[in-house]
């Protein structure tokens, strides 16, 4: 292990692909192994694969990553890593870790990494601070660095930090840090094939029922629409739904909507279901119960469509308009068709 | 079967935080069993009603957790532990996880249940920790479970399926779990040889509220304290990895305005201030 209160500092990075490509919160990883080494300091990245059109698609990642400021990025291509089998995703980054002996394993804290995290952080005696919005390196990296991570869905935040020489592992969450930038034309890294053997499988993965294709997940989206009790039925999402469409956006709710049976418990925002960090978050129809603002207020920009003007959701929004969303959402959405130029479907 | 639940006490979701000399007050404040982990609770009972066994219920925490543990027997768990958090770093996952896997281990679980995260610190660290240390495979997420008897070649239909990797798995495949389960990808069905890990998911069912008869059996069930100095753990097994250095309340966030006007005029101003203001679009 290199030493992981001064010298030279090795981060390994697990950069997630999905449908073939890099996810953007691979980059934002990549991007805070960068800033945890600092200059001195080296990331390699990882790649995992597998299946009939897999070699293409991580050769495509690994380029990317490697521009990005990965000085080797690994990639395990095996037939057992086609699908999502976290003993076998596990042991690929367990041969990334033997391989580099990194003092810091970044993640992104998706579905994904939150099932291989603290599966590697046991596998290597190491702590884990999962779920991290920000990353302070003022005082130094290693033991030093502090990670900023919410309490409570975000009710409360805590700044934790590494005991010295405790081998760490972070999750990071999507959309809260920078990607790494490019680095200098001519200074990329390498990309080199990892040596791997599946490990005994424990899952045999049955059957898929994919989302709709283009559907944006919640916890990468930069826009939500997101509905409450106000939107009384499930076709009462239509109009949600038509505004995300054209704005490029995801479709929330609130535990109210979907308790109601208006929707999916997979689309829940708040203490239990998501907490999401959207550049623009438009709550229709939801009064903002505490377990909700928790899940949401963390979100750049806020705006609240409510007939009721004293619903707390008023009291975290930049935007507040007191009115039907049934009329109101239509009208925003055609505004920005107009802006957009975009016809939406 | 034996099912072991992991639980934990948290706030109520409505609770509010007040942070008091830098930790969050305990004052006036009502605890609840972590909502997702009520969900892996209610799964047990019900897989213990379709293939019997017994259910116990695990937690790591302070005195008042006994209260939690209660609640679960009234609801029809059999047994209950609670490993002291005294001694124990109780934020840092390593230390709760390498204690808790003990405790675990010694109940030789068919199934180990837990809830997908807790909804205080939110991190869904120590079950999987656990399952790691134990050699356990996992289904995470699980949105549907069923118990089914292992077919030839460990799977169903002939599929070859390893064994658990659990000290008292015995050798061979005896039973999986069939797991429907949440990802980002779509709902994905696995199957998992037991002993195994799974985590529940918002969904999974409708948590039973305990019936009289129930907070009346639960009052002479079995619960047993102990503390991780009872575990022949190394105290490097023992020593935290992280620790706090500071806890604050969320940014502090100023109400806007709302917009005056007819509601055409209202979208209108609102679709130009996310552009102009906001810089949005």
């Amino acid at each position: 292990m290199s030493d992981t209160n001064t010298g030279k500092q090795t981060a390994l990075v697990y950069a997630e692909c999905a449908e073939g490509s890099l996810r953007r919160v691979a980059l934002e990883a990549l991007g805070a192994a960068r800033l945890l080494v600092g200059d001195g300091g080296s990331v390699h990245a990882v790649v995992v694969g597998g299946g009939a059109s897999a070699a293409a698609a991580l050769q495509t990642a690994a380029a990317e990553l490697a521009a990005r400021g990965a000085e080797v990025v690994h990639v395990v291509d095996d037939p057992a890593l086609a699908g999502f089998a976290p003993e076998a995703y596990a042991a690929a980054i367990g041969a990334a870790v033997a391989a580099v002996q990194p003092s810091i394993i970044v993640l992104g804290h998706t579905a994904a990494g939150r099932e291989l995290a603290p599966r590697v952080a046991a596998a290597v005696s190491g702590g884990h601070i999962a779920d991290v919005t920000a990353v302070d390196v003022a005082a130094g990296g290693g033991a030093a660095a502090i990670f900023t991570r919410p309490l409570y869905a975000g009710k409360a935040f805590e700044q934790r930090r590494f005991l010295p020489g405790a081998p760490q592992v972070i999750t990071v969450r999507p959309n809260n840090l920078p990607v790494a930038e490019p680095v200098a034309p001519g200074s990329e890294g390498t990309v080199a094939a990892l040596a791997y053997s599946a490990p005994p499988l424990w899952t045999i993965v049955r059957d898929v029922v994919r989302k709709a294709s283009g559907r944006i997940d919640l916890a990468e989206a930069d826009i939500i629409v997101s509905g409450g009790r106000g939107v009384r039925s499930a076709d009462g999402f239509a109009p949600l739904e038509e505004l995300a469409a054209v704005v490029g956006g995801a479709v929330g709710a609130s535990r109210g909507a979907c308790d109601a049976g208006y929707c999916d418990y997979s689309l829940q925002i708040g203490q239990t279901g998501k907490t999401v960090t959207p550049k623009l978050y438009i709550a229709c129809g939801i009064s903002g119960a505490i377990q909700h603002l928790a899940g949401m207020s963390q979100s750049r920009v806020i705006v609240a469509i409510n007939k009721d003007p004293e619903a707390p959701i008023f009291g975290v929004a930049d935007y507040g308009i007191v009115g039907d969303l049934f009329e109101v959402v239509p009208l925003l959405t055609e505004q920005f068709r107009a802006l957009l130029g975009n016809p939406g479907s | 079967m034996q099912l072991v639940v992991l639980i934990k006490q948290t706030f109520d979701t409505e609770e509010k935080i007040e942070l008091v000399n830098g930790t969050a007050s305990e004052q006036n404040v009502k605890f609840i069993i972590n909502p997702y982990d009520e969900y892996a609770l209610e799964e047990a009972l019900r897989l213990r009603e379709a293939h019997g066994g017994t259910v116990t219920v695990v937690s790591c925490g302070p005195d008042r957790t006994v209260e939690a543990l209660r609640t679960a027997l009234a609801m029809g768990a059999d047994e209950a532990v609670l490993l002291s958090a005294d001694g124990l770093q109780g934020d840092d996952g390593y230390a709760v996880g390498a204690a808790l896997a003990k405790v675990v281990e010694q109940l030789k679980p068919d199934l180990l249940l837990a809830g997908l995260f807790a909804v205080d610190r939110g991190a869904g660290s120590v079950a999987l920790q656990i399952a790691e240390r134990l050699g356990l495979p996992q289904a995470a997420a699980a949105l549907k479970v069923e118990v089914k008897d292992a077919g030839a070649g460990g799977g169903a239909d002939g599929k070859s399926l390893s064994p658990s990797g659990a000290s008292w798995a015995g050798g061979g495949v005896k039973q999986v779990a069939v797991v429907e389960r949440d990802t980002e990808w779509g709902a994905q069905t696995v199957e998992v040889p037991l002993p195994a890990l799974i985590t529940a998911q918002q969904g999974l069912n409708e948590p039973r509220y305990p019936s009289l008869p129930g907070i009346m059996k639960a009052k002479k069930k079995p619960l047993k304290q102990i503390s991780a100095s009872e575990l022949g753990l190394a105290a490097d097994d023992l020593a935290p990895r992280t620790e706090r250095v500071a806890l604050q309340g969320p940014p502090v966030r100023a109400a806007g305005r709302k917009l005056a006007g007819t509601p055409q005029e209202q979208a209108a101003q609102l679709a130009d201030l996310l552009q102009r203001e906001a810089k949005l679009f």
